[in-house]
């Protein structure tokens, strides 16, 4: 295997200008959102909105002001390039029945579309909400690190594109190196809210072992929608035989259903395949008009350890914490 | 300065523009400064992209920038922080000025000399200065003229062109050395203890004695605690081994008193000895790839190539000899303008310009009037104007939008050439007059030509970026269909109207018969990796502008080679040089520096002028000629010769202690610390006698529409001299008008691109912002009950909107003279064309400008809003 590649995404540099999302439509023949004719989303400058089959990088834009103070003292507007993480452990790539996601030599993770069978699985087992169908061929897509590019010795269009350098691109090693270099950076200049989200021993991505796309964060996780705990798909499962009866059990009652909606609706349910519950997305709550003030952060962190109050990320609320 | 020396500042202020989110390439240097542990500040009425990344955040009332700087200014010199070896030395703060000048201090808000503008209307001042009395002591050294073209209206030249009175008579010219001798005058007095009332320092001192920290707060809306940081930082990051950058961009333009601000700016970076030293200087980012090279190579009324007046009936200009006698100043470079004019013209007429016949001066056409944007649509609108070619514009969305929609509607023909239908081209069946049957189709007479355009990849050529670099790009692929470049378009139209002309035997089309234009391909030269036919040879073109001898066709090596006799032309005397005698195209040459060098890259591209990345570089070392410090070590005297990274901007083996020649004239006239060399005194400007049309210094003025009485000078609300078309259709709101009670401000995003009109075509970029907003506060929406995505109407005088809400904490009201003033936003990129469309913010918009350079006030002006 060649050596491990990866993306540090340092939102300290980003100046939310979306190069990236445009580079990579354009590189990766990806469609406009309504064929360009997309929505205002209300949501400050984002009307990307997410990560799915059809947006592989995704500018998020976190505004946090108090509204009660006109000066807006300590205002902050958060800028992140999200992409999808190329996770040490993956899960979508544990899930999938058909073996359409690999892992390259570059150690990142790839849907091959021609093998895919649009199942969802890796949709459903995506700790970090990246995968999505895309609509012109029907199959699961995703960043695939420009796997194209890096075969021909090229850097990823995103990278490429940025123009502050807040998406590095490199062997992790180094990208880990630098990270921890910057962070230390930060620190002594005064951010010490700064630390990095997907390297070994980060307190939050340990459990999938890392991220090889990873970040340079200055507040919690969830302040940019990220799970401060992503885990696998098989630590949430019940014990195989339990999972057995139980799978009997259900198939026989949909099964019965089934039969009787037949008769009852004309509607052709062929296409849809029975699958586990998939846990949804958490519901982002609608934006208010005024953007409620930023919660207090701690006066200061100790700069070694910046470890923000946490909340758990339990999307289904039955994960195993162990 | 350029964009990479940033990199090399201390501290950087980011004002009058949004860098990050419209200049995001040039904007990794300021962040690799920022690594490097610069302090960015960003001073804006708006949180934006800019100030997400910033250290400091300042947020000041739309269009009191001046308050602002004048602030600073005074705090520097009231608490003595500014850089007294470099003010002393390179600046005229020792200069006495005549005794007749009067401040706004002395007359309540305008300078002395202030007239009735009695001129024609279409130019639009309400008011006129004569500077005589500005004029530095017991010499006019400003009053011959050409100091500050680019600053100066071409209908406003009459004080500043008269030929100087003491000019003895001296025979014409070729050689003119012995006419630009006869205009020399003795030098200005001037007191180096800085102590005389009449030097500049302490008139620039009296001048910004009101700009207090309590007066800012009251003008801004700025606390004072953040004032004074800002200026205590600004302070703390200059001297001899520390530097500051100001980058600004159309938001300090786009005001009646935006040069001003400019200049403001220039003082306070003069004051902390940041010109012409790395990190240094003022950046003025430049909003299209190749703007800058279109007022080098002008398309600007008022000015020939390479900053020379436009010839005009209101100077004296009635020869050549009259015309040089006007414009040159005997001291400085500016000297040498008799050898770029005469190559000029024999670069227009070639064999026909003769030393007999002026150089065909008398072919060349004059300007009598202002010609802009502003003026030339109201004419359009009265009828005035027959056709008009509109080419990488679209004036259909521009400023007061029905206006400029009912100029086009007037005119009878007009030709659109662009990439894509723009609305100047649809307005005919597609703009909301139309649409809402306002106007109906069939009345429009206008013929419409929409040309098809060939984009960026598909024609080769030169870029003039915003740091005077040229770079060449080559052609990627030939245009579809019946697109074709903008060289191919010019060259067939100048073809054809040549042909159409070659039998006249009328004297007013003698000159146009003489018009040199041979850019055809050699035969046999054609490219053959090509179908389009009749393109021209871009290296003619280039030969062209950079000058050769007119006997072997051998590029001149330079414009200090260029001669006033004919035997040399030259387009454009400052790009002279970038071709190479021995036939190298420095355009393309593509060599950067090593990584740890200081990276002026001089191998990559070429700088005008003489491949300089940063001007007046003699200015970073000391006035003995040793760099100020190691860390800022730029060009400095080797003891024979100068020398240094870049180059040097200086005669080169003019040692620091020489003494000016009295009798000298050019640069001959200037000391050995003389580092500003286009300056007649050689000095930078604290106060400028000439120049600006609107005061020798910054002065805060509010905007013609505001919501609050000038809390500096009540007595004088508006700059004196503005421009203005009062008209039926161009209305402005009186002072407070309760009608019109927010301040809105406009401004474009990085998702778009100035009207849209390339951006909403294409998908991918149409998709990221696709509908048009308002950016308002929270307060604003609870005041009018509006939640964010409501549809709203946001109305001026002289029109109205219709958008959607975006309420943003990003967006704050403003505490002015114990009120609360509102303001709001509106990106101005969305039209009626394109996949995504949109009302046209510029609808709001007045033709009021300011009155150096007609440039409207679009950044800040009165409106109001109201749920939809």
């Amino acid at each position: 295997m060649a050596q491990a590649m990866g993306f540090m995404t340092d939102t300290t540099l980003c100046i939310g200008c979306k190069a990236c999302e445009v580079a990579c439509k354009e590189w990766n023949q990806l469609p406009a959102t309504g064929g360009g004719a997309n929505t205002l989303s209300g949501d400050s400058y984002d009307n990307t909105v997410r990560l799915d089959g059809e947006n592989w990088r995704h500018v998020r834009f976190v505004e946090q002001f108090d509204v009660f103070d006109p000066h807006r003292n300590g205002g902050r507007w958060l800028l992140m390039s999200d992409v999808c993480k190329h996770c040490v452990q993956a899960g979508c790539l544990e899930v999938c029945p058909t073996g359409a996601i690999i892992r390259t030599e570059f150690d990142t993770v790839v849907i091959q579309s021609d093998v895919c069978n649009g199942c969802r699985y890796c949709i459903a087992a995506c700790p970090f909400d990246v995968i999505g169908i895309n609509q012109a061929n029907n199959t699961a897509m995703k960043c695939t690190l420009c796997y194209d590019r890096l075969q021909g010795g090229l850097t990823p269009a995103c990278a490429q594109a940025c123009p502050t350098a807040s998406i590095q691109f490199g062997p992790l090693h180094d990208l880990q190196a630098r990270g921890r270099k910057r962070v230390e950076q930060l620190h002594a200049s005064g951010e010490s809210r700064a630390y990095l989200y997907g390297v070994e021993g980060d307190g939050y991505t340990d459990q999938i072992g890392g991220l090889n796309a990873f970040f340079l964060l200055v507040d919690p996780p969830e302040t940019y929608r990220l799970p401060s705990r992503p885990t696998l798909p098989s630590r949430s499962t019940v014990p195989d035989w339990l999972a057995g009866w139980g799978s009997a059990l259900v198939a026989g009652v949909v099964g019965l259903l089934a039969f009787r909606q037949r008769r009852m609706a004309s509607v052709d349910a062929g296409r849809e395949i029975p699958r586990p519950e998939i846990p949804s997305r958490p519901e982002t709550p609608a934006r208010p008009a005024a953007t409620p003030a930023r919660p207090p952060t701690p006066a200061a962190p100790p700069p070694a350890a910046p470890a923000p109050a946490r909340r758990e990320y339990t999307p289904t609320g039955d994960q195993d914490e162990a | 300065m350029f964009p990479g020396s940033m990199a090399d500042s201390d501290v950087i202020t980011i004002m009058g523009s949004n860098m990050a989110e419209n200049h995001p390439v040039a904007f990794r240097w300021v962040m690799q400064a920022k690594e490097r542990g610069a302090t960015l500040i960003h001073v804006d009425p708006r949180f934006t992209r800019t100030s997400a990344v910033a250290d400091l955040h300042v947020a000041i009332r739309a269009g009191s920038d001046i308050a602002f700087l004048g602030g600073l200014i005074r705090w520097l010199i009231e608490n003595n922080r500014y850089f007294h070896e470099y003010v002393i030395n390179y600046t005229n703060a020792a200069t006495l000025i005549d005794e007749g000048f009067q401040d706004t201090e002395d007359l309540d808000g305008v300078f002395s000399g202030l007239m009735e503008y009695t001129g024609d209307p279409i130019n639009g001042f309400i008011g006129t200065y004569q500077n005589q009395s500005w004029q530095y002591a017991a010499t006019q050294m400003g009053d011959q003229g050409r100091t500050a073209n680019t600053a100066q209206s071409g209908e406003q030249g009459v004080q500043s062109g008269q030929p100087g009175t003491q000019a003895a008579q001296v025979p014409p010219g070729p050689p003119f050395d012995p006419l630009v001798q006869s205009l020399k005058k003795p030098p200005p007095l001037t007191d180096p203890t800085l102590q005389h009332p009449r030097c500049v320092f302490q008139i620039v001192r009296r001048h910004f004695a009101r700009y207090s920290p309590e007066m800012v707060e009251r003008v801004t809306g700025c606390p004072q605690a953040q004032f004074l940081k800002v200026a205590e930082t600004l302070a703390a990051n200059s001297g001899p081994d520390k530097t500051g950058s100001i980058a600004y961009a159309v938001a300090w333009t786009q005001h009646t008193y935006g040069v001003q601000m400019i200049g403001a700016a220039a003082l306070l970076q003069l004051l902390l000895g940041n010109m012409g030293r790395p990190g240094a200087g003022i950046m003025a980012l430049r909003g299209h790839s190749t703007i800058q090279g279109s007022t080098d190579i002008p398309t600007l009324y008022h000015s020939i190539h390479g900053y020379m007046a436009h010839p005009s009936t209101l100077k004296s200009h009635e020869t050549l000899t009259d015309f040089i006698k006007a414009e040159t100043l005997p001291t400085g470079y500016w000297a040498n303008l008799p050898k770029f004019m005469v190559s000029y013209m024999k670069s227009m007429y070639g064999d026909a310009a003769t030393p007999a016949n002026d150089f065909g001066y008398g072919w060349h056409p004059r300007i009598d009037g202002d010609y802009s944007h502003m003026p030339m649509m109201i004419r359009m609108a009265d009828g005035g104007v027959k056709g008009m070619l509109c080419i990488g514009q679209n004036p259909a969305t521009s400023l007061n939008g029905r206006l400029q929609r009912k100029a086009l509607r007037t005119v009878p023909w007009l030709v659109v050439k662009d990439v894509f239908e723009t609305e100047t081209a649809s307005f005919w069946y597609a703009a909301p007059e139309v649409t809402s049957g306002e106007v109906r189709t069939e009345d429009i007479q206008t013929e419409v030509f929409l040309f098809p355009s060939a984009m960026l990849a598909e024609m080769e050529g030169t870029y003039t970026n915003t740091q005077r670099l040229l770079q060449f790009h080559d052609k990627a692929a030939d245009p579809p269909g019946d697109c074709r470049s903008d060289t191919w378009f010019t060259h067939q139209l100048a073809l054809r109207l040549k042909r159409l002309y070659a039998d006249s035997t009328l004297p007013r089309d003698q000159g146009f018969k003489a018009l040199t234009w041979d850019f055809d391909y050699d035969p046999g030269h054609y490219p053959t990796n090509t179908r389009i036919q009749g393109e021209p040879d871009i290296m003619k073109i280039n030969l062209e502008i950079n000058g050769y001898l007119t006997g072997t066709r051998t590029p001149v090596d330079g414009f200090g080679n260029l001669k006033d006799d004919g035997s040399t032309t030259c387009a454009s005397w400052i790009y002279c040089g970038m071709l190479r005698p021995d036939g190298v195209y420095r355009p393309a040459s593509r060599t950067p520096d090593p990584e740890d060098n200081p990276g002026s890259h001089l191998g990559w591209g070429f700088a005008w002028p003489a491949n300089r990345r940063i001007i007046y570089n003699r200015a970073s070392a000391r006035p003995d000629g040793t760099p100020w410090s190691d860390k800022k070590k730029w060009v400095w005297w080797d003891g024979s010769r100068w020398t240094g990274y870049d180059v040097p901007d200086f005669t080169a083996t003019k040692a620091p202690n020489a003494p000016a020649n009295r009798d000298g004239i050019g640069l001959d006239a200037h000391s050995g610390t003389d580092a500003f060399i286009m300056k007649p005194d050689g000095k930078a400007w604290l106060f400028a006698p000439t120049g600006y049309v609107d005061g020798p210094l910054p002065t805060h003025y509010e905007p013609a529409e505001s919501p609050v009485q000038n809390p500096l000078y009540p007595a004088q609300q508006v700059n004196p001299v503005l421009k203005y078309w009062p008209r039926s259709d161009n209305v402005l709101a009186v002072q407070g008008d309760p009608r019109y009670p927010i301040v809105v401000t406009t401004y474009r995003l990085t998702e778009t691109y100035l009207s849209g009109a390339m951006n909403r075509w294409v998908p991918w970029l149409a998709a990221l912002q696709p509908e048009p907003f308002v950016e308002m506060s929270p307060e604003l929406a609870q005041e009018k009950g509006i939640n964010n995505l409501d549809w709203v109407t946001v109305s001026s005088p002289r029109g109205s909107i219709r958008v959607k809400a975006l309420v943003t904490g990003r967006m704050r009201p403003f505490k002015i003279e114990d009120r609360w003033v509102h303001h709001i936003g509106l990106p101005w990129a969305w039209g009626y064309s394109g996949l995504v469309t949109g009302d046209v913010t510029n609808d709001l918009t007045a033709l009021v400008a300011d009155p150096n350079v007609t440039i409207h006030e679009g950044k800040a002006f009165m409106c109001n809003l109201e749920k939809a």
